[in-house]
């Protein structure tokens, strides 16, 4: 029993743990708030995008020795507001100016990193994230700017909600739906920022998109799917550190993959909506 | 029937378009539109697809702008929000997002309330007397996804209502639904016009046009004809305004139409 015990406290007597956990379950949990509306607008591309593009600004704040996140962010936001500009203009679709948007702002960031000679893990690190390597430095710049993202959603939920389901109805109400959809972009970009340094740009697309669709497999409305959305996410880091600990696996990779594993057994066994429902429910109400 | 003693004062006008261009990308969907709606009417907006129905009914409001010409509502310029109801075509409509028929309706209350504010009970007691004045109480909890075509209809309905908007814009609410489902939409807009709303309603259903509606507005990018149904569904009209989407039968003095 107390062997079990300390199976489970093992790894939080590390404070490199403690801080892996603290920033892991505040990003997951940020991600699946403001995954659940990337994945009811379909806008799991851009997901994808806005970390590549923010390597780009990465790349930039590296040479220029600024401060990395800021410069990741302030491509990401920029990228996000000119896909929105681009794709307004209605000329091309919505997600080719994404395509052709963070493609060419990812190369950017290449074609910089290319000139410098001292190509550092560090900025390595950005691709593949290092949950493990985070300062408490980190930790609270990620709760400070999680916090301002929560509260800029709860504060306009009702404005965001509107926008996201019917903005021809919400632009004859008199809302500035521009505004608005440009303003939740531009949370996306700097959630994916914030959830760079955890999980790293290749794998901030599943905090976005994995806890939030496992949650719409379990809610009926959107308030609720964002809070199982980010217990999912909680979940999964604390899981996921574990297996990393245990398993001495990749820290980011386990988590995201937890999160998949949740999604699975949503998928399967989600009451009405899971496959295996379906199956053991479907025939007999027709017999 | 709007039959009115003619020693009364003329009505006024819930709506005036003058000589309305429009288009998108330089090309013109709407030539030279001009007719008036009365307060208290049911207007029906009839064209085939394309004819620029939906871009007239965002012209009106306001979510485009015209290339020239005027729209003026209850006399005004200005558009009186509040008293504009809208609801889009069904396919515009993101029928698999998580929100209960309650939440949508309480969407008509959003434009009153202004940024950051939340809905408080009064505009939940308006929501649910909407709800019931279009028969959906029992359902209020379901998602929105969850209910028919004509409940769904309804519920769009609903939500203008609980904007206690006076002009609504129903863009092609009959469109996809059973015969009873239209009959019981039409059956709530006849009570809308008697509570004195002013319907306009985008259609390529002629026949319901022709039993129910106060004036019909025949559309093909510029204005075929307008006036009372009976007056302007005449063989050369519907003609000259579905050019050859429609098959016209002529039987005795009733002429009979199918989509071409």
């Amino acid at each position: 029993m107390a062997e079990a015990i300390d199976l489970v406290r093992d790894p939080w007597s590390l404070e490199f743990m403690r801080r892996a956990l603290l920033a892991a379950m505040v990003v997951s949990a940020v991600s699946a708030v403001i995954g659940s509306f990337v994945i009811l607008k379909g806008m799991a591309f851009i997901g994808d995008a806005l970390p590549h593009a923010s390597f780009g600004g990465v790349a930039v704040a590296f040479v220029l020795d600024a401060n990395l996140y800021l410069g990741g962010a302030i491509a990401a936001v920029l990228t996000a507001i000119l896909i929105g500009f681009v794709s307004r203009r209605g000329l091309i679709k919505y997600d080719t100016a994404i395509g052709i948007l963070f493609v060419g702002a990812f190369a950017a960031g290449i074609l910089i990193i290319s000139r410098q000679n001292n190509y550092t893990p560090d900025l390595f690190s950005f691709v593949f994230g290092n949950v493990l390597g985070v300062s408490w430095n980190d930790v609270w710049t990620t709760a400070a700017l999680s916090a301002v993202i929560l509260l800029l959603v709860l504060l306009f939920y009702k404005e965001i909600l509107f926008v996201a389901y019917d903005p021809s109805m919400a632009a004859a109400s008199g809302l500035p739906v521009a505004a608005i959809q440009y303003g939740l972009l531009a949370l996306v970009g700097v959630t994916t920022v914030i959830g760079l340094q955890t999980v790293g740009i290749v794998l901030v697309v599943a905090l976005l998109v994995t806890p939030a669709a496992t949650a719409q497999l379990l809610t009926r409305r959107l308030p609720p799917m964002m809070a199982v959305g980010a217990l999912v996410g909680v979940l999964s880091s604390l899981a996921g550190l574990y297996i990393a600990y245990y398993a001495d696996v990749a820290a980011s990779a386990a988590i995201v993959l937890t999160a998949t594993g949740f999604f699975a057994l949503a998928f399967l066994f989600a009451p009405e909506r899971g496959l295996l429902w379906q199956r053991r429910f479907v025939p007999a109400e027709r017999a | 029937m709007a039959t009115r003693d003619p020693v009364l004062p003329p009505p006024s006008l819930a709506l005036e378009a003058q000589d309305v261009w429009a288009g998108y990308n330089g090309h013109p969907a709407l030539e030279g539109v001009t007719f008036n709606i009365e307060t208290g009417c049911l207007g029906g907006l009839v064209g085939p697809n394309g004819s620029g129905k939906s871009t007239l009914l965002r012209v009106i409001l306001g979510l485009h702008r015209p290339w020239r010409g005027e729209i003026r509502l209850f006399g005004s310029t200005e558009r009186p929000r509040r008293r504009l109801g809208y609801t889009p075509q069904s396919e515009q409509v993101d029928w698999s997002f998580p929100v209960t028929v309650l939440d949508v309706v309480l969407m008509g209350r959003y434009g009153r309330l202004g940024l950051v504010r939340r809905p408080t009970a009064a505009d939940r007691e308006i929501a649910m007397g909407a709800l019931e004045s279009v028969r959906l109480t029992d359902l209020a909890a379901r998602r929105i996804g969850e209910l028919s075509g004509g409940q769904q209809r309804r519920a769009l309905v609903a939500r203008a209502l609980a904007q206690e908007a006076d002009l609504l814009l129903l863009d092609e609410p009959l469109a996809g639904l059973d015969a009873t489902s239209q009959h019981d939409l039409l059956a709530l807009f006849e009570g809308l016009r008697q509570k004195g709303k002013t319907l306009i309603v985008a259609t390529h259903d002629l026949s319901c046009v022709a039993a129910d509606f106060d004036h019909a507005i025949l559309l093909n990018r510029r204005v075929v004809a307008f006036g009372r149904p009976k007056e302007v569904f005449t063989e050369e009209l519907l003609n000259a305004t579905f050019e050859r989407h429609l098959l016209l039968v002529r039987l005795e003095d009733r002429t009979y139409v199918g989509h071409g």
